[in-house]
């Protein structure tokens, strides 16, 4: 965990430091941005003057198409620019990307009709462009380089980090590979925020909401629902559920189905095939306020193809998608104890809410109008926004609150017979632990495979797989002896580590793994590499400034606190942080990396006492003039 | 106050079972409030691994604390009274005798689709198990008699693992 953690450090965003040793005023305002990395479209968005607004392009845009586009001298377009190209490159012309996050081939719906070479790969698949073969982590973090450098042109300096929104029920999986497109863009990122639960911050905040609400979100590709509870300065999630693989782009598809049946066309060629989606999704948005969309395309086959959907039979084939949609809706009312009339309101999100098929079914089911007054493009990006704002520590008294978020899925291992036994139950709020026990099989075993997985089914083959490793050097005895430890830790911004630990003996093993859909240290270097190799950069000097800048960061943060809590200290121990600070900031002057590494890793060690000590404090003080006695026992429920 | 400090301790509490639950919920949001990741965003690494300990043991805690059932069993581990749930399933016979009825009633009003019958078996089970509760309540704050809260605890597992089916029943019956 700690030589992950480290190295993630060396490669976080690069900061404006004016000299090593000279600390930030320290209420200067910090530029902090939220993006959403959409299916169909991505937005960046930060708060000014204490108003969160969207930044635009030079052509006044928000919003940014999620497409990259892929030319044979390695460079790219990304967004509109991008699109352009679809039709004509489709490809090496990447849209939807976030469908391929974290995500085998096997996963991925409608492979036949998309024009891609895919090329498998263990964990994720690949895409074969004629810049060479690509990850979905490479192409989502062009969509995050191009919004990154929009917002550093707007705001006019280098930012202290991003919260990038993730679907909430997307996997471990799919919310590592996020988290390494970000890094690989890089951006420092201060959290992954779930959409619905960053389009709640946005509502709430706005509204001064109080109560239970439910978050609908339909995206491009994906389908959230989250169940929250408002409470002056709580956001808590209490259930949430989804369907990462259901979205806008199914309802395209189902229009192009139509499309061909109706039409009676001949199997399409990739770039006919693209022109004609196109034409789907246009019309899909034109029925969003007219009761009669026309679909026209001519095809390279000089083919024409000239049809008419209306609403009433628009609703008529996606009558499934929006059932579907309406399953996970039931289910976490259910996980969350509560019956559909007492949610107080359902806020719609994402572009897809805007079909009128959707805003019925969801009203019928719940009774009640649902809230439409915040744009359900741009909501989720101001709520990131929002919350990237809080975190990066640009809060005024007031304007604070406590997000409590939940994992989607349940987290489990492999037992016996091919059965998924459970770990840590889905709608845990995080961050949490949990530890089980096993114990060995044979006589004289001396290693155990392990499994880790994620879902609800009871059969570890419907559940994805997300990690597997083996726990070797277990002290031979008899079977059942021995007592091996596995302990699952999920952190804030869902991510999960596994450490499996044997202690009957003085003995232990102990192994940290990181799910195997992620990229490995080496993959992320590699890109690194290349996409520096591309840019003409230097990587050492890159590396060398990361590791300033880090060293910065951690300088101003051990001062901050000093500030606040000497008092905590004594004298020797003070003056031993004060002598690492100093070393560290000689260190950070100078150009050897390896140093400044060892002088973090000094100033780290000397800190940590001084931390318990800070947390033991504040935890007292929260608690205190509230003694014990003072408390009425009241009624049990 | 650190990381091993009893569930109670932690959020200031006292180590009973009837315990002021909107109490519990407000020293809880005051406590995470402190110590939650969110916090520690721009801090040193020390200062943000330890925010996440505290934060998991904060959450833990909860969770044990909020549910009776939890409680209980937690109340009786810090007295050193083992449940031992696991390797000593017997219980008096005309229990296990009234448990296989109650299963009967709910797999027949499932069979049957009876969505009405389940909610009253439902509601008459929860009430029954208010009552035991109650007695537990009793046993553990003012009776201190923990052999025989131990006892009450063990059946409540049994009643809340029914209950839990019934729910489930319900819920299958409404898909």
């Amino acid at each position: 965990m700690t030589r992950w953690r480290r190295w993630k450090n060396k490669n976080m965003a690069l900061f404006q430091i004016a000299e090593p040793g000279e600390s930030a005023a320290p209420h200067e305002h910090k530029l902090a941005i939220g993006i959403d990395l959409g299916t169909t479209n991505s937005l960046v968005a930060t708060v000014r003057s204490g108003i969160a607004i969207c930044l635009s392009d030079d052509n006044g845009r928000s919003l940014l198409p999620s497409v990259v586009h892929y030319n044979a001298d390695g460079s790219t377009e990304v967004g509109h620019e991008a699109q352009r190209n679809q039709a004509l490159d489709p490809r090496n012309t990447v849209v939807s990307v976030k469908r391929f996050m974290g995500r085998g081939r096997q996963d991925i719906a409608h492979v036949e009709s998309m024009p891609y070479d895919f090329v498998e790969a263990p964990g994720m698949v690949r895409l074969r462009t004629q810049a060479g073969i690509k990850s979905p982590v490479e192409i989502s973090a062009e969509i995050l380089k191009t919004l990154k450098d929009r917002a550093e042109a707007a705001l006019g300096g280098e930012l202290v980090g991003a919260v990038i929104t993730v679907p909430a029920y997307f996997d471990d999986a799919q919310r590592q590979a996020t988290k390494d497109a970000a890094r690989l863009a890089g951006l420092n990122v201060l959290r992954l925020l779930n959409e619905p639960t960053a389009a709640a911050i946005a509502y709430g905040l706005d509204n001064g909401a109080e109560g239970v609400y439910a978050v609908y979100d339909l995206g491009g590709g994906t389908f959230d629902i989250s169940i929250l509870k408002l409470t002056k300065g709580v956001f808590e999630v209490m259930a949430t559920g989804g369907d990462s693989a259901l979205g806008g782009d199914d309802f395209d598809h189902r229009i192009f189905c139509w499309a061909i049946e109706t039409g009676k066309l001949q199997p399409l060629s990739a770039q006919d095939a693209r022109l004609l989606m196109m034409r789907c999704r246009e019309a899909k948005e034109f029925l969003s306020k007219n009761p009669e969309a026309p679909i026209t395309a001519r095809l390279s086959t000089g083919e024409m193809v000239d049809l008419k959907l209306d609403v009433a039979t628009f609703a008529e084939i996606t009558r499934t998608l929006v059932s579907k949609t309406l399953q996970p809706v039931k289910k976490a009312l259910r996980d969350a104890g509560l019956r559909p009339d007492e949610i107080k309101g359902v806020v719609m999100v994402g572009g897809a809410t805007r079909m009128p098929q959707i805003q019925k079914a969801v009203g019928d089911f719940f009774r009640q109008e649902p809230l439409t007054n915040l744009d359900p493009d741009k909501v989720v990006a101001l709520g990131a926004a929002t919350q990237a704002n809080l975190l990066a520590g640009n809060k005024t008294g007031k304007d604070d609150w406590l997000l409590l978020d939940v994992i989607p899925l349940s987290l489990g291992l492999e037992t016996m017979g091919g059965l998924t036994e459970k770990v840590i139950p889905r709608n845990s709020t995080i961050p949490t632990a949990r530890a089980q026990e096993f114990t060995t099989f044979k006589d004289g075993q001396t290693a155990m495979a392990i499994h880790v997985v994620q879902g609800e089914r009871e059969m570890v083959a419907d559940c994805r797989s997300l990690a597997r490793f083996e726990l070797r050097g277990i002290p031979p005895m008899v079977a059942g002896a021995a007592r091996i430890r596995v302990t699952f830790q999920v952190d804030a911004d869902g991510l999960l580590s596994v450490t499996a630990r044997e202690q009957t003996t003085g003995v232990e093993s102990s192994i940290t793994v990181k799910p195997s859909y992620g990229l490995s240290d080496d993959e992320i270097a590699g890109m690194l590499q290349d996409s520096l190799a591309h840019a003409k950069d230097d990587a050492m000097a890159r590396a060398l400034r990361e590791a300033q800048v880090e060293a910065e960061r951690m300088i101003e943060a051990t001062e901050a606190a000093l500030a606040e809590d000497a008092h905590l200290l004594n004298e020797a121990e003070a003056t031993r942080i004060r002598n690492a600070i100093a070393k560290l900031q000689e260190a950070a002057a100078g150009d050897n990396r390896r140093i400044i590494n060892i002088a973090m890793d000094d100033l780290g060690f000397e800190t940590q006492e001084f931390a318990h000590r800070r947390m033991d404090q504040s935890i007292k003080k929260v608690l205190s003039g509230r003694k014990v006695d003072d408390i009425r026992v009241g009624e049990e429920e | 106050m650190d990381l091993t400090a009893d569930f109670f301790s932690l959020f200031g509490l006292p180590k009973t079972f009837r315990l002021n639950l909107s109490e519990l919920d407000s020293r809880y949001r005051d406590v995470q409030a402190q110590v939650h990741p969110d916090r520690f965003a721009n801090a040193s690494e020390a200062e943000r691994r330890l925010s996440m300990q505290w934060a998991t043991r904060a959450n833990e805690a909860y969770l044990t604390l909020k549910k009776p059932l939890e409680r209980a069993k937690y109340l009786l581990e810090l007295a050193d009274h083992d449940l031992q749930a696991e390797n000593n399933t017997a219980m008096p016979a005309d229990f296990l005798m009234e448990q296989m009825e109650w299963r009967e009633a709910v797999m027949e009003a499932r069979a049957g689709g009876d969505h009405h019958e389940l909610e009253r078996l439902y509601q008459r089970l929860r009430g029954d198990m208010d009552g035991r509760y109650g007695e537990v309540g009793r046993l553990l704050d003012e009776a201190g008699d923990y052999p025989l809260a131990t006892d009450r605890v063990r059946r409540l597992m049994f009643l809340e693992k029914l209950l839990y089916e019934i729910d489930d029943a319900l819920a299958s019956l409404e898909e």
